[in-house]
Formats: structure tokens, sequence, C-alpha cells
């Protein structure tokens, strides 16, 4: 808790109330607790409070089982990443405690259920603990049965009392959250959670009351990236779609598939990888661009197929959820080991565009600008996200629906004459018409995989598969030209240069303030569009002395990470440097620091 | 086109309807196949922008190039997702899928099962020449035990997949057999399966003269055969009867196996899409969407 001063001078019996700026609440138990949902009232509750809020979560890749965590960083300011280090922890288990006590502030709280946590003596004084019964006072509010249900909104109740929330708006939202359940469900949480926001926190010196937020312009709506990313495929105008679940990509189709009949529109559960990107290339042929996801090891499987979207130059969404790999690998954690494979997974010269949204927000608008790209250029679109940002909650700007909506219907006027792959087109760039579509000339053009003529029929010509190479090639050369430069986060010339991508943004950028504030010259900078590059990226560089590619993947066997060779190998250039980490966690923001240091050093 | 415009234009003739010279070798059994697709789109007076053709890789799925319509050649064994994707999307097309053996029962053996059950409305023939062709002379899932090939140089060994009982299992709704050698038989078949609402699966059999010549001589009378017809009293909705008429080693019986009526994939999608679409009646796509963010306030 940052910035804290004290507003009240303390009465006897009363705790005192300080103000705070922002808070980090880690909640640390099992999965089968509900931590992931005291976390989404947390979040949800900031955002209509106008806060900023990020989550954390890792959950066990078991079915029911194993220790979970939450983490919760909300701010009265700008929130980047969800925290390094947590100002709460609530344990509610030893293990709990055990595992995570390293992870609070020297004076930070902990709050534990006195029925399942012993807490250490030898750290009394590095924390100020305050136990709880909350099981054994969740099973009085709430009646016995069921021993360890209520538990999280009990805590739900004792963390809105800590932090002084508005406990009306609470309510709401847990009103909201049981509608359609039965009454007694509802009565049963709101028991549960006023008996925890009465319970007296007599060995709680001081309750917190955040700051005022900014006032904002617009409203804001607090998801995750997987939400965002579903509704901004619907807002793309996306009906169909077809996808296999796999682990962190499920969400995304789950929401699809409740969420399109409402448009006329079908999600197709597929029985395999391979169907389901073969479905949504053969929706897509049909005229309207269609979408297919999974996660690593479903995406080597669709490979062959996208390869063939890519010869035949069908428009195509395809989203990479990334996970641990390789193989089934760690399935409930984050990576960025996939940009290889999106990127130069493909067999033969197969160029396609992989873009890497980098907020919970960008996830919304990059689905839109995936598909029109995949459209306007005839091709596949990746994106790719990963864990961290797919389950994390952000808050951000109600979108504009009206404007951002759009309708991608299939043109199914008649043509006069149509020759799909045309060399001599002024673009150079492939349209289809889609199956329907009346040609008076009565030729019709074919789609395949094979190597073809400008009608798509098969040619075996060393010409003609030299012209068409290079067609497919040079359309997302021109994209590469179209691509706005992207924009240094901090001065724009310096000793230190971080380049990320994707979820590691927030990282870097709160890296970037932290480290300027103590006088260190460093920047940093987001790469959204992967493939092709945009032009401009060497005058950026030629602004530092260094510049260090932090990915949250693996050094290789060079030494360099996936988009750190991908820079080497385009730009030549020696200062380009890889900092990487395959732990499957997040980037701390201190360990970003701490490494950029230690690679200087090592540069001296 | 207009409904006017349509009810004036003449059914396409051979030469309209035909594309690329065809590359199969003399004698292939996929020539009649394709002839025959030609006459049934002309017999039910098809134009070029009502149906789509879709195959795989193999032999006979060289047959869009040889077409003159909306086609696609996709890769090897996944033409029945491919189609499903054209045909749950587009549903105002015929689509039409054609493939071998290697294609349907092997490489995409999960897909033929899964299409079947889920009863896309669309019709599958596969002209199973009983070998690998174009890689000239593998064994094949439906090669029968014996069958010399390059990858069984001393006989095929493994048991060969029976496509009758294999998508009568499965749940396909239309599973008929017929040979390139009775064409009127093919083009009855063929114009069946159009008709049929749901999965339609005919097992064509298609020699191949290069390498496996006179695979199916027994059922062809001008080779000294015999053309067996499925007996009028065989009673297609039957399930077990279909089952053990399809007990009789290749090529036995031609005809319809096994007919039923149950609600497409289309169907179903459309029943579930009804009632949601009674709720968002009359809202632009926008306003739907907004429903959902405001609950994320």
């Amino acid at each position: 808790m940052s910035d804290s001063s004290t507003a009240d001078e303390v009465v006897s019996e009363k705790p005192k109330v300080s103000k705070i700026h922002e808070a980090v609440i880690r909640i640390a138990g099992n999965s089968q607790d509900g931590i992931q949902s005291i976390g989404g009232f947390l979040a949800r509750l900031a955002g209509r409070s106008e806060q900023e809020v990020m989550t954390f979560m890792t959950i066990p890749s078991t079915i029911s089982g194993g220790p979970s965590i939450f983490q919760v960083r909300l701010s009265s300011g700008e929130v980047l990443t969800s925290g390094d280090e947590a100002d709460v922890l609530m344990a509610f288990y030893q293990h709990s405690y055990d595992n995570h006590v390293d992870f609070v502030k020297e004076g930070g709280v902990i709050l534990y259920d006195t029925s399942h946590v012993e807490p250490r003596e030898d750290l009394q004084e590095k924390f100020r603990h305050i136990g709880c019964p909350i099981t054994s006072l969740t099973v009085e509010a709430i009646g016995g049965t069921a021993k360890d249900k209520g538990k999280n909104i009990f805590a739900l109740g004792l963390v809105a009392r800590m932090f002084d929330l508005d406990s009306t708006r609470i309510e709401g939202l847990i009103t909201e959250r049981f509608k359609g359940k039965p009454e007694s469900v509802t009565e049963t949480a709101l028991s549960a959670f006023h008996a925890g926001h009465g319970y007296p926190l007599t060995t709680l010196a001081e309750i917190y009351e955040f700051e005022d937020p900014k006032a904002r312009d617009t409203e804001q709506v607090v998801c995750t990236g997987n939400e965002a990313l579903a509704y901004g495929i619907l807002a793309a105008g996306v009906r169909y779609g077809a996808a296999y679940p796999i682990t962190p990509w499920s969400d995304i189709m789950e929401l699809l598939r409740r969420e399109l009949p409402k448009y006329n529109g079908i999600f197709v559960q597929a029985e395999d990888e391979i169907a389901a990107v073969s479905i949504a290339i053969g929706a897509s042929w049909g005229g309207r661009c269609a979408v297919t996801g999974s996660s690593g090891p479903g995406i080597a499987l669709k490979s062959e197929a996208i390869g063939w979207a890519v010869m035949a130059e069908i428009p195509l969404l395809v989203i990479d959820v990334q996970r641990g790999g390789p193989s089934t690998g760690m399935p409930t954690n984050v990576e960025q080991s996939d940009l290889n494979i999106a990127c130069f997974g493909g067999h033969g010269d197969s160029p396609r565009v992989v873009i890497a949204p980098s907020s919970v927000e960008d996830c919304f608008y990059t689905a839109i600008e995936a598909v029109n790209i995949a459209r306007k250029y005839s091709t596949p679109v990746i994106i790719l996200t990963d864990q961290a940002i797919a389950t994390r909650i952000e808050a951000f700007g109600m979108p504009n629906l009206k404007e951002v909506c759009q309708d991608i219907s299939p043109d199914l006027s008649p043509r006069d004459d149509h020759k799909p792959y045309d060399l001599s087109s002024a673009d150079g760039i492939t349209q289809h018409v889609a199956p329907g579509t009346f040609i008076k000339s009565g030729k019709y053009p074919v789609v395949t995989g094979l190597e073809h003529n400008e009608m798509g029929h098969p040619s075996g010509s060393p010409k003609m598969h030299t012209d068409m190479t290079a067609k497919r090639r040079s359309k997302l050369q021109a994209l590469g030209r179209e691509l706005p430069k992207p924009e240094v986060f901090g001065p724009e010339e310096g000793n230190v240069l971080m380049v990320g991508w994707g979820s590691t943004q927030g990282s870097l950028r709160e890296a970037t303030e932290r480290a300027r504030k103590t006088g260190d010259s460093i920047s940093s900078l987001t790469i959204r569009h992967i493939n092709p590059l945009p032009e401009g990226l060497e005058d950026i560089f030629s602004g530092f002395n260094h510049v260090f590619v932090v990915e949250n993947n693996d050094e290789n066997l060079y030494g360099y990470g996936q988009l750190c060779a991908l820079l080497r190998a385009r730009y030549c250039d020696k200062k380009i440097q890889g900092i990487n980490k395959a732990d499957a966690l997040t980037w701390r923001v201190k360990d970003v620091l701490d490494r950029v240091k230690s690679k200087l050093e090592e540069n001296k | 086109m207009s409904a006017t415009a349509e009810v004036e234009r003449k059914p396409l003739t051979k030469k309209e309807l035909a594309a690329d010279k065809p590359t199969w070798c003399p004698g292939c059994g996929d020539f009649s196949v394709l002839a025959l697709y030609f006459k049934l789109l002309q017999n039910r007076g098809l134009h070029h922008e009502k149906f789509a053709t879709v195959a795989g890789i193999g032999c006979s799925s060289r047959f869009p190039y040889f077409v003159q319509a909306h086609g696609a050649h996709y890769i090897h064994g996944r033409a029945l997702p491919f189609a499903t994707g054209i045909a749950v999307s587009r549903q105002d097309l015929d689509v039409f899928v054609f493939g071998g053996d290697g294609d349907a029962f092997s490489i995409g053996g999960n897909h033929f099962n899964h299409c079947a059950r889920k009863n896309v409305n669309l019709t599958y023939c596969v002209m199973d020449n009983n070998v690998y062709g174009l890689t000239k002379k593998q064994t094949s899932p439906t090669s029968p035990i014996g069958f010399k090939s390059k990858t069984d140089m001393w006989g095929a060994i493994d048991k060969p997949i029976n496509p009758m009982q294999q998508a009568i299992s499965a749940g396909a709704t239309f599973v008929a057999r017929t040979t390139h050698t009775n064409p009127k038989h093919l083009l009855s078949m063929m114009e069946a399966a159009m008709d049929h609402k749901g999965f339609a699966f005919i097992e064509c059999l298609s020699e191949c003269t290069e390498f496996y010549d006179g695979a199916f001589d027994s059922s062809n009378p001008r080779k000294g055969g015999e053309f067996k017809e499925i007996s009028e009293d065989h009673d297609p909705t039957d399930e077990n009867a279909a089952y053990a008429l399809a007990e009789e080693l290749v090529p036995g019986y031609f005809g319809v196996y096994y007919q039923i009526s149950r609600p497409t994939k289309q169907d179903k999608e459309a029943e579930v899409n009804s009632k949601f679409l009674e709720k968002t009646k009359g809202m632009e796509d926008w306003e739907i969407l907004q429903q959902n963010f405001n609950k994320m306030k």
C-alpha cells in the first residue's frame, strides 16, 4: 500500500483509518475454494468504482484440488501489473501460508484461517498477523453441511471491511452473480458476506480507504483477456467458428458457442483440432472470415491446414492462447514460446500474419484488426495471446460498440469474370468470390493447396511457382509498410530499450517508470505486430545503446529468445540481446530490473 | 440472380460443366463418377452458383478441377470437416464431397465418423478402389487381406474397414453402395443421396486399372460376375438388417443399405438459434453485444 498517510488520529478502540493509493491482495487457498470469485468480485467492484485493477491467478491443471491463488491489485491511479509484492495475504491453509508468506511486503498484513493455519513465531515481528476462524465462522453463519462452501464470500466480507469497500455495491454484485439460482443461494451468500464484514477485526490496528480515483470520461468495463478477445471476435462480425477444447483457450470457444446463436451464427465443437481448423476454413471459403483457436499443442495440429489457407489465400482468424510448453507442458501457466510456431510453423514458404495483443483491452481491438487484415490481404492471421493475459482481469473504457461493430457478410453479387490469383492486379492481392456467386464468363475458380495458376488450377510451372510464392510474400510486405510504427514508452533516446511483446507489456512499463524514478535511462517498446514487423524499428533501436528483448521463454541454443532471434535475424544488430526466463510465471518488475542491470554488467 | 431469371435458365450442358481434362489413367472408374455427376447436376438443373464441389487428396480427389464450378481441393483426409464449414455457413448451397478410401477411412477416419454422427447435410461419394493409386500401390484401409502391395509385398495382413458397417454404426442416415460399372445404378444412388436430408454416404467401387486391376470383377456381369442388387424386401430403416447385409465381403450388395430420417446438424443448430433469435429480434448486432458489455460494468 503505497503513499499511506494517516487521515484520522487513532481512537482508543477504533482502528485508525489510512488513505491509500493502491493495494495488492493475494488470496491463497485451494482451487475448489472459490478464490477466483472473491478476486472477480473485487475486480468488478474496482471497475465500478472507477479504479484501475489488474488480477493474476494460478490454478492447478487438475479438476479439483491443488493450491491456487488469486491476486488483485486495486489502485486509484494507473495499474500496469498485478504487483510484485502483496500488501495483504489471505491464507486459507498452512500450505497457502508457507508458500506465499515470502511474497508479502515487510509490515504487510497476513489474514489467516485459525482453523487451518499455524503462523510462524519468527515472522510475528515482520508481518502483522490477524487470525480469524474463517471456516468455523462460515459454518456458523450459513449452516453446517457444506463445510468449505461460502468461505470465499466470508473472506470477501473481511476484505471489504479491511478496505472500507462499498458493501452495498458488493451486495449488488453478489445478487447479480447468483441471479437465476434459487433465492436461498443468494441469501446464503449474503449471510456469509455479512458475517465476514461484521467480524470485529480487533487485532487490526488500521483500516484502509482508497483515495478517490481520477474521474474518467468513459464508463469502465471489467473482464478477462479471453472474454475481451471473444467479444472482439463478435464485434468484428465473425459468425462462424470451430474448435476443440484446450486450456487456456476453452473460455473463448465456450463464450462464442453461448453468444453466436443470438446473431444466428454457429460455433461447432469439432472432433479434433484438425477438423476445427478445417471447418473454420470451409466457412471462410463460404465468404465470411471464420475463427478457430487453441493453445500450442492444438496449433501444431492445425499447422498443415493453416499452410493450406496460406497457399489458397483464404482469410482466417486463428487464436493461440499460449501456455507452458512443449507438449502438454504446463497447461495453466504462462509462457511466450509459440512465437516460432506462429510465424514459422508452416511447411514450405508460408508467410502469415501474427499479432500479439498486450493488454485485456488490446485483445478486444486486436480481434477486429486481425479480421480486417485477414480479409484485406486474404490471409490467415494468428493472434498470439497467453495464459496470463487470457485469465487476467483488467478494467478499460467501454468501447463504442455502435462504431466498432461491423458487418462482414459475403458479397454474392454476380461478376462478369473473376480470376482470384490474378498476377497482374494493381495491388497484387488475391480476392476470392464466394461459392454461390454467379460468374457470367462461365469460368469458375478452384481453391487449392496445389501450386496453381491464376484460376486456381494446378500448375507445375517453375515460373508460376516463383510468381505465386512472390505474390503470397509481397502482400505481407505491403502490410508491413502499412503498419503503424510502435511508440516508445519513455524517452525515444537513452541507454536501454527493453523490447517486449504480449502480456509482458505491463511489467516492462512499470519497470521503465520505476527505473526512471531512480535516474536510470530505460525506455520500453511493445511490438504488437510480430509478422510482418512494422517498418521503422531500426530507427527506434538506433536511439539506444542497448536493446534488450525481455521474453517469457527460453534463451534457446544461442542465447536469444524467440522474438529476440527474429529481431537479430531481421536487423543483424549485435546490441539486440535477450533477457529470458522460462519458469512459467509472469515477469515481476523487480526481476526485470535486476536482469537489465546484470545484462549491462555483462556488456561492460 | 433474380427468381425470374432462374426460371428461364436451361440446365447446364456437359460442355458448360466440364473444366480441366481429367488426369486419371485410361479405364479408371472415376471417369464414370465424374460423367454421372455432370448428369446429376443437369437432371436436377443445378446451376453454377447453387452448389460446391469439395475433395481431399488422392486420385479421385482431383475431382474439383474437372468440374466447372466453385470447388475446393483441400488437404488429405479433411474434406469432410472443410465441407462441414461450408455446409453449415452456406445452407443455400448443395455440397458434394468426393474422395477415395485413404482419404475417407484412413487419414480422415475420425472425420467420417463424426460427420456421420452429426448428420451434417451433405453428400459424400467415396470412390473406393481398395488401393492407394496416387502414390502407386500401397495398402489401403479397404485392401483385402492377402492383397500384395508395395507396403505389404507378402500380402496385406490388417483387417480391412467395412465402410457400410462403419457408416451405419457411426450414425450416417443414408448409406449406399454402388459401382462404376453400372452407370444407371450409380446415377440413381447419387440422386437418392442428393435428395436425402442429412449425411448421405455412397461407397462407389471404382476400379484402379493400374494398381488393382479386376478388383471388383465378381460384381461385373461383363467380366463374368454378378451384380447383386439389394432385394426389395430389405427394409432400409432396419439398422440390424442393414448391418447384417453389410457382412458380405466387398463387392457384396448394391443399393441403399440404410436410410432414416433424423434432424440434421443444420436443423439442430437452427433450433437452438431460433430460441435466441426471438429475444434479439429487431436488435442491431451492436445492441446485442452492448448487453454483454453492460453486464461487465
